[in-house]
């Protein structure tokens, strides 16, 4: 922006002067056409028959619906509930039943729907009672506060930011200045206008009222731009005998942004990023004023405004009080609304506004004006040319920004580019677009481009997390794999060292000492493996104290539960499901007594086992071996039995065990007929199934990898014949999986025979499109 | 010594230059063994590029060791999540020429979908929780899964496994709160076709 502030007007008001205002750099003059719609005085637009009230008119979080379908609500029933801080409630317009809460058409660029409550007017009109305050200064500041959030205000200047949240600033930041923006610079709207004009006493009030909110009893400015003289004169009458000044400054097209009013008003600018009230200033549109004033003084909560309604597709243009969720129908339709004539429908001003499709959409808390030119008053733009480089845009813009840079960065899609030359700070005003000689369609570049970068800044966010996720998941797979692995060595090295032990007992029986030798290391071995077995028993017996709690509590909760059930079957069940906790809640009890016990008692068992081994002659200790391995032969064939039963995937890796097993059983026969021999073959205690964990995730990819290359050189037709086919597989597979269950008589067999349904009507369907 | 270096001037220029270099070699086999980098910065910042989908259709098990695989030499081409705006930014990284996304491993789609799981077919069998690359799946053995949305990048991996075919892969829905303006199209008054020029 320019260097040095300079003054350009002097304002004399009563009864404190603005000395000076400081010129907006960049900014157009386009024809004002404001004249057309202060014609005709405010009147209220009738009732319509239907209400449509979206949850989100406000910047934030939607509200929450506090009513249901066939309630019956009267006029100014609050109906939904702020969500959060940065929300806003919502109130019904007028008397009559919610018919329903669905999505509607909403006033938004995208022409998309978004949630509304629907409500169907009975024309009664019927209002329920409201709280008025007879002296608002007598309430205190979180009262205020209160009442201004009950009454669903919103900045009704067009950005809808809840207006409680700006009148609570930090502590941190004391307020000096209030602003209350009257400036109303875009072309045709004249909705603030003619609030100045007819509600002058109220816009005082409102602004004295804000003030004394924001506490440190700061400076009240009241911006209007020069163009407005009744307005002017109205406000001037009405601020007599108060401190509030009433500054005016030359007619320039965008004074009223936030930023470059406040400009204007103190010279201060607002930092990149950042909000007024770093500089201690706040800024309040009057209808927000007014409608402030009135949520305190008279409990009236935000259920209409004054929208302007102009366009030369009109016979009537004028201004309206218009309640929230007016269809825009109804209204045009009281003016008398020509579609044939009109060439866009445009909700807000020439300049920011934005067309829409459908009139069915709602009047909204931040729509202050309906735009409905001919096709003679709005013509379609022009194609756009080449860029000429004139940087008439740079002479334009308002907030100093390079629009030409700013439009070549955004067609290269060059987002760091466009940070950098802080495209952010882009109020969209739509300068840098009416000056150009080439009309091209800078702001829609521009409105893009933060668009973009908005969805590459969530989609990164969102990848670095799957990052993180998929880098934690493949550290805790390896993890689990590496301590399986290190059991596996572990189990292998005492099997190999309790083989040699018991070869060297066999070649040196004869040798007593040498004997007793080898007993002791492997009495020293059990007693290792016990104590490995036994937990820790201070940490056991922390984990038993817990179970115990959470037990405990569990019964208590039952037996609220209980003392609050009516049914006599569920209280019985609690019932039952009490005894049952007081059991495990009295083994638990045992367990803990019997900790410190446990540990001799499982050495002791150790060491009898092992002695008892050592004793034992070679061939009953073949004998058992073989019996043992004839015990798990047969577990592992049921077990592999069952596993083709249901198809699982691990069919495959228990037939090796079995094989194994059998192998091993072979051996172990034939180590006991060789008597000569004094021990059988021991059996190594290994997992059968160790190739079970084949990564489900990598055989899928190395499928879905196959299937993409065979797809990429297919035609559409061959495409959609291998879809089929591999439809066709899928089903004929769960087919199979089916008449398997049905077999076993599994538990799942609904499941299966639903899928076998819908991978056949797929199937079908796809058949139906590909001959057709 | 100066008297040296002045009656010497070629010994003296050697002597200085020989000095000057041990002095140096020094200094960088210091900062060589200091300021040793582990690992291979250049995949850390290839991998920041990629999507991270975890979907295995460039062939390798996830996005970072496609990541090792492109410093390794592999195309970059592979990445259909990514699309061509990857590809544009590997090949800045790389400072190579960007190529076209190579149809072999899928086609880019525009749309985002999500894997939702039709929660009363589901029978528990935790065959989806496997394949699924960044742990989306919350379930257990014999009771129903679900699939947190948040975390789910659509890599379409838990589709295939499932025995009773419960998983749909659903677009992201596009509210109000996703929308964002479109570019202008692209077409200024002298690129227009005789026929619109004519109208």
């Amino acid at each position: 922006m320019t260097s040095t502030p300079k003054p350009i007007s002097t304002v004399s008001t009563i009864p404190r002067n603005i000395t000076k205002t400081w010129e907006l750099p960049g900014g157009v003059h386009p024809a004002e056409n404001k004249s057309q719609s202060l014609k005709l005085p405010l009147i209220n637009c009738p009732l319509a028959d239907e209400y449509i009230l979206p949850l989100n008119q406000h910047i934030g979080a939607p509200s929450l619906p506090l009513v249901r379908v066939g309630d019956r609500v009267k006029k100014y029933q609050r109906i939904a509930d702020a969500e959060g801080i940065f929300s806003a409630s919502l109130h019904a317009p007028t008397s009559g039943l919610i018919t329903a809460i669905e999505d509607r058409f909403i006033a938004h660029p995208s022409g998309l729907k978004a949630p509304c409550i629907v409500l169907q007017a009975d024309g009664n009109d019927e209002a329920c009672e409201l709280i008025a305050t007879e002296n608002p200064y007598s309430l205190d500041h979180p009262t205020l506060i209160e009442k201004i959030r009950g009454a669903g205000l919103v900045g009704m200047g067009g950005a809808g930011f809840p207006s409680a949240v700006k009148l609570n600033p930090k502590s941190s930041t004391p307020i000096h200045t209030l602003i209350i923006n009257g400036t109303e610079c875009e072309p045709y709207i004249t909705a603030d206008d003619i609030l100045m004009q007819t509600y002058a006493e109220e816009v005082i009030a409102g602004s004295q009222l804000l003030a004394h909110i924001l506490g440190h009893s700061p400076q009240v400015i009241i911006g209007v731009e020069d163009n407005k003289p009744e307005a002017i004169t109205a406000l001037k009458a009405a601020a007599q005998n108060t401190n509030i000044q009433i500054a005016s400054f030359p007619t320039k097209y965008p004074s009223g942004g936030e930023k470059q009013l406040i400009y204007i008003l103190t010279g201060q600018e607002v930092a990149s990023g950042q909000l007024p009230a770093a500089l201690g200033i706040v800024l309040h549109n009057v209808g927000t004023t007014v409608a402030a004033w009135r949520a305190v003084r008279y409990g009236e909560p935000l259920i209409e405004r004054i929208t302007t309604i102009v366009g030369q597709a009109l016979t009537t243009q004028r201004n309206m009080r218009v309640r929230i969720g007016t269809p825009i129908q109804h209204v045009l339709d009281h003016n008398g609304y020509n579609a044939r004539r009109n060439a866009s429908l445009i909700i807000g001003g020439p300049m920011m506004g934005f067309a829409i499709e459908q009139t069915s959409i709602p009047v909204v808390k931040t729509t202050n004006c309906l735009l409905v030119p001919s096709h003679a008053e709005m013509p379609p733009a022009p194609p756009a040319q080449a860029c000429i480089r004139c940087g008439h845009c740079a002479d334009a813009c308002p907030a100093g920004l390079l629009p030409q840079q700013l439009y070549w960065y955004a067609r290269a899609d060059d987002h760091s580019k466009l940070k950098s030359h802080n495209l952010f700070d882009c109020i969209e005003c739509g300068a840098c677009a009416y000056v150009c000689p080439s009309t091209i369609p800078l702001v829609q570049y521009y409105r893009s481009a933060k668009g973009d970068i908005r969805q590459a800044d969530l989609d990164k966010k969102k990848s670095d997390q799957a990052r993180e996720r998929f880098e934690r998941r493949q550290e805790r797979l390896a993890e689990e794999e590496a301590a399986k692995e290190a059991k596996r060595q572990e189990r292998k090295a005492v099997a190999e060292r309790n083989k040699a032990r018991l070869a060297d007992i066999n070649a040196e029986s004869t040798s007593n000492t040498a004997n007793s030798r080898i007993l002791n290391d492997l009495v020293a071995n059990a007693v290792d493996a016990a104590a490995k077995q036994t937990p820790n028993p201070a940490q056991e017996h922390a984990r038993l104290a817990r179970t115990l709690e959470s037990l405990n509590s569990r019964i208590a909760r039952l037996e609220g539960q209980i003392s609050s059930e009516q049914d006599e079957t569920r209280r019985e069940k609690f019932a039952a499901q009490i005894k049952q906790t007081q059991q495990s809640l009295n083994e638990t009890q045992t367990k803990i007594a019997a900790i410190g016990t446990n540990t001799s008692t499982v050495i002791e068992n150790q060491i009898s086992k092992v002695t008892e081994k050592l004793n034992a002659s070679p061939i009953d200790l073949a004998q058992k071996s073989l019996a043992t391995l004839q015990k798990r032969l047969a577990t592992a064939e049921e077990k592999w039995a069952e596993a083709k039963a249901e198809g699982k995937a691990t069919a495959d890796a228990l037939t090796q065990g079995v094989e194994k097993l059998k192998q091993k059983v072979i051996e172990a026969e034939q180590a006991l007929n060789a008597i000569q021999q004094s021990s059988a073959p021991q059996s190594p205690d290994q997992t059968v199934n160790a190739g079970t964990s084949n990564d489900a995730a990598n055989a899928a990819i190395e499928r879905a990898k196959q299937k993409a290359q065979a797809a990429a050189a297919m035609t559409p037709e061959q495409k959609q014949a291998a879809a089929i086919q591999s439809l066709e597989q899928r089903w004929l597979k769960a087919k199979e999986r089916l008449a398997k269950a049905q077999e076993d008589n599994d538990e799942n067999i609904e499941a299966f025979a639903a899928s076998v349904e819908k991978l056949e009507q797929k199937m079908l369907a796809l058949q139906a499109e590909g001959t057709s | 010594m100066l008297v040296w270096l002045i009656n010497n001037p070629v010994w003296g220029a050697l002597a200085v230059m020989a000095l000057l270099s041990l002095v140096f070699g020094a200094v960088l086999g210091f900062a060589a063994v200091k300021y040793k980098v582990e690992g291979d910065p250049l995949v850390e910042q290839i991998d920041a590029l990629l999507p991270q989908t975890q979907c295995g259709q460039c062939g390798h098990p996830g996005c970072k060791p496609y990541a090792q695989a492109i410093v390794d030499g592999e195309a970059i081409n592979h990445c259909p999540p990514g699309g061509q705006s990857t590809i544009n930014a590997l090949a800045d990284l790389l400072g190579v020429e960007a190529p076209s996304l190579d149809a072999e491993h899928g086609e880019v789609t525009d749309i985002k979908k999500v894997a939702f799981i039709r929660e009363e077919d589901c029978i528990g069998c935790t065959k989806c929780i496997q394949a699924c690359p960044v742990d989306a799946i919350v379930g257990a053995q014999k009771k129903m899964h679900t699939i947190i949305e948040s975390e789910c990048t659509g890599c379409d991996l838990c589709v295939e496994p499932c025995p009773v075919d419960c998983i749909d892969m659903l677009p992201v829905t596009q509210g109000v709160q996703q929308w964002s303006w479109q570019k202008p199209s692209n077409i200024i008054a002298s690129d227009r076709t005789p026929a619109e020029a004519a109208a």
